[in-house]
């Protein structure tokens, strides 16, 4: 039934900038003086508020309930009181409403808990129980992870993958998960595959994390139903579909999703905190992220409270004075933040921020026509015709762009970007095609 | 800390480093070998060639960019490209006055008419050859005998004046013949050893006689990769391939597999001509059936064609079919279709 390759054809190298990072153990993050707590993780989906102005609340207590299918409970990260509700900046610059929570000096890490749900429970109390803990996809999309599950009530999944491919530079997160954490994880694929009514489960990991894949494989003893794949260092080997050709050897159609090839992806450190929520019945208070990129002084990997300012981050692992840029997630697909009130939420997996060397090497290129070279064709992972495609939108053309080249298949990794001699603002200009269309 | 006003900056935050100026830059270094060699081989005359042929389209470039109003390009060394290339396609002896005008042409009809980088159509030095052939096909076939004070004098043809009869030189008495290996084995079944074929020791443009050094500045060029193998090694191979179905077929000449690479500027063509990015297919499979077309081409022109070389021919029209092929042969998305009803 599989195919297991591994790899995938195209993509891109580009250096890992990983080694600052790799071998620092994760450290818990203190508290800011204000944490931001947003009330939806996806910016329609807002969750109904359960505490009011004032309210004393405990780490780790539930403050807010879903409302409507595709939102999730968000808990308090610190115990404090809840200084007031109203509307704090997005990464989007929209402004969203979010709970201000002020952590009380002593406040204590403990997390406190509630009624656990062992993997005996029925399928659809894992799931409720999942998205009562808050979780969503930690790797970056922050997907309500319920919503998958539910899907796959409907239709059959036989087989779910664990990413832990961590293909962005820069990024360690999941790798420090899978090493530090690996017992969680493998508890958290037990839920999952409970959830999902799945027989198998697949950890893929890239092959320059052995220490990890060993970690998970030691953790996963002689349980048939889980296993670890390894994978060749390539951008973007963690990519939903990628991965899933690349050990599965299904394609996902275009436009389609992991399900109709009877799969469902989660990362490893959403994998990892349901096993550690769900066996305490507590909620998502805090994530793992990687603090790194030259001017960060303090580089590494930190436990950090939900809605802990960026400013905070920042100012506690210092930086040099002249940081240019400040972006949640890897340097390939992260978003550059326009204000550094922004809180960390549960889909960023790392805030990386860049000096002036570092932009000057980008600014410095001198833009060029298309020289026809091909090297964007050779690296897109979806087959696509980048230089094509950037024509028409140079001529506004994106309806054909997405009628007759498969515009809507981007995913927007980069790498037509990344290897362009003539530094052509392509991925760039297919945002602004694909956003332009949607409305 | 964190006075600064931060950048908004669109992703991907990094890039490889790879820039149209460093590969132009290489392709020019890689034709320096061949360049050398040919400047020992024909003397002062290659030089002056070479040297007024990239002086030209350099300042042909920079003028036509002037009066577009528009910030002179020669900084991206592409016309180096093109100069170097041009100059390596004409014989040594040519009057500079035509060098000056078939670079003229090459650089504003081959390339700026067009749009400048990125949107010719042909390959720039070949539309200026083609012109010169059409307009003076007998100097373009005129083929100086390679003389021990090559290095001290010029032949008298160079400094011709413009649109007189160039002075004949003296006959050739010593050194070898002027006529090419194509010429010979086209005209009078002569074949040339493949050693000289190969480095060198014959008649020809002033870049097409060293085969070897032009296939040596190739191979770093696909090392580096810079250039697609493809479109060598498919125009290399159906050479090969097909004079060994063409020796049966035409009728008193043989066709050797290994002179047929290296006479002529087939490797100078195939390395370096079929190869401009701009005029060439952007897929792989396109790639391969632009080199095949190219290289049937060369042999149906050598074999019946009305001279004895066709490599330019066959390129330009390789560059004139490489859009249908680029429509052709379009990269096949991942994954199978969308379905048109969703579930």
């Amino acid at each position: 039934m599989f195919s297991p390759k591994g790899s995938f054809r195209h993509g891109i190298h580009p250096p890992t900038g990983k080694d600052d990072t790799r071998d620092q153990p994760i450290r818990q993050f203190p508290f800011a003086p204000v944490l931001i707590v947003p009330l939806a993780t996806m910016a329609d989906h807002p969750a109904r508020p359960l505490v009011v102005e004032g309210q004393r609340v405990q780490r780790g207590q539930s403050i807010a309930e879903p409302d409507g299918s595709m939102s999730v409970a968000m808990h308090a990260p610190a115990t404090g009181v809840v200084r007031r509700i109203a509307l704090a900046p997005t990464i989007e610059g929209k402004m969203l409403p979010a709970i201000f929570l002020e952590p009380f000096p002593a406040s204590s890490q403990v997390i406190t808990g509630g009624a656990s749900c062992d993997t005996s429970a029925s399928r659809d109390e894992v799931i409720e129980a999942i998205r009562n803990a808050g979780a969503v996809g930690l790797g970056g999309a922050a997907f309500p992870t319920h919503v998958k599950l539910a899907a796959a009530r409907q239709r059959p999944v036989d087989v779910i993958m664990i990413n832990g491919a961590e293909c962005e530079p820069y990024l360690t997160t999941d790798h420090r998960v899978m090493l530090e954490h690996a017992a969680d994880v493998v508890l958290g694929i037990r839920y999952l595959l409970k959830a999902s009514g799945a027989e198998q489960a697949v950890v893929a990991i890239e092959s320059d994390k052995t220490d990890a894949a060993h970690a998970i494989r030691s953790a996963i003893g002689d349980e048939a139903s889980i296993r670890v794949q390894t994978l060749e260092v390539k951008y973007p080997q963690g990519a939903e579909k990628i991965l899933i050709a690349a050990v599965l050897g299904r394609h996902v159609p275009s436009r389609g999703l992991p399900i109709d090839v009877g799969t469902l992806c989660f990362n490893v450190a959403s994998a990892a905190e349901i096993g550690r929520c769900l066996a305490t019945g507590s909620g998502l208070v805090d994530r793992v992220i990687t603090v790194g990129g030259p001017p960060v002084r303090k580089k590494g990997n930190y436990r950090v409270p939900l809605g802990t300012p960026l400013r905070f981050l920042l100012e506690t692992v210092g930086t040099d004075d002249d940081v240019e840029v400040v972006f949640l997630g890897g340097p390939m697909m992260g978003q550059s933040v326009s204000s550094l009130d922004i809180p960390i939420g549960k889909g960023t997996t790392g805030v990386i921020a860049l000096g002036p060397s570092e932009t000057a090497g980008i600014d410095r290129q001198r833009r060029h026509p298309c020289i026809r070279c091909g090297d964007c064709l050779n690296a897109c992972p979806m087959f696509l015709n980048p230089s094509h495609l950037a024509r028409l939108a140079e001529g506004g053309q994106y309806q054909a762009m997405a009628e007759r080249h498969h515009l809507m298949d981007c995913f927007e990794c980069g790498c037509c970007s990344y290897v362009c001699p003539s530094h052509l603002p392509l991925v760039q200009q297919f945002r602004i095609a694909k956003a332009a269309l949607r409305r | 800390m964190l006075r600064r006003t931060l950048q908004l900056r669109p992703s991907p935050h990094l890039h490889s480093g790879a820039s149209v100026e460093a590969i132009m830059m290489n392709v020019a270094f890689a034709l320096l070998p061949a360049c050398v060699f040919a400047v020992y081989h024909f003397g002062l005359a290659a030089l002056t060639v070479l040297a007024v042929s990239v002086v030209t389209c350099a300042v042909t470039e920079h003028l036509i960019c002037r009066m577009q109003n528009r910030p002179t390009t020669i900084g991206d060394w592409s016309v180096v490209v093109t100069g170097l290339l041009f100059g390596m396609t004409l014989p040594p002896s040519l009057p500079l006055w035509m060098v000056v005008l078939g670079g003229g042409i090459a650089v504003a009809v081959g390339k700026m008419l067009f749009g400048g980088l990125g949107a010719n159509p042909f390959n720039p030095a070949l539309v200026g050859r083609a012109f010169l052939q059409a307009a003076f096909p007998m100097a373009m076939t005129s083929w100086p005998s390679t003389s021990p004070d090559r290095f001290t004098s010029l032949p008298a043809s160079t400094l011709a004046w413009p649109l007189m009869r160039p002075e004949q030189g003296p006959p050739a008495t010593d050194g070898m013949s002027g006529a090419t290996p194509l010429g010979l084995w086209k005209s009078e079944g002569i074949d040339t050893p493949l050693a000289d074929l190969y480095f060198g020791s014959v008649s020809g443009c002033v870049g097409e006689t060293g085969a070897g050094l032009l296939l040596l500045g190739g191979l770093y060029l696909i090392a580096r990769r810079m250039m697609n193998w493809r479109i060598p090694l498919a125009i290399l191979a159906t050479v090969a391939m097909g004079s060994l179905i063409f020796t049966p077929l035409v009728e008193g000449r043989r066709f050797d597999p290994l002179a047929m690479l290296g006479s002529g500027g087939l490797m100078l063509g195939a390395m370096f001509m079929a190869t401009d990015m701009v005029a060439s297919p952007m897929t792989s499979l396109g790639c391969v059936l632009y080199g095949i077309l190219i290289g049937a081409l060369v042999l149906v022109i050598r074999a019946w064609g009305g001279m004895p070389e066709g490599v330019m021919y066959a390129i330009l029209l390789g560059n004139a079919v490489s859009p249908l092929i680029d429509r052709w042969v379009q990269p096949r998305p991942f994954g199978p279709p969308a379905r048109s009803v969703s579930p």
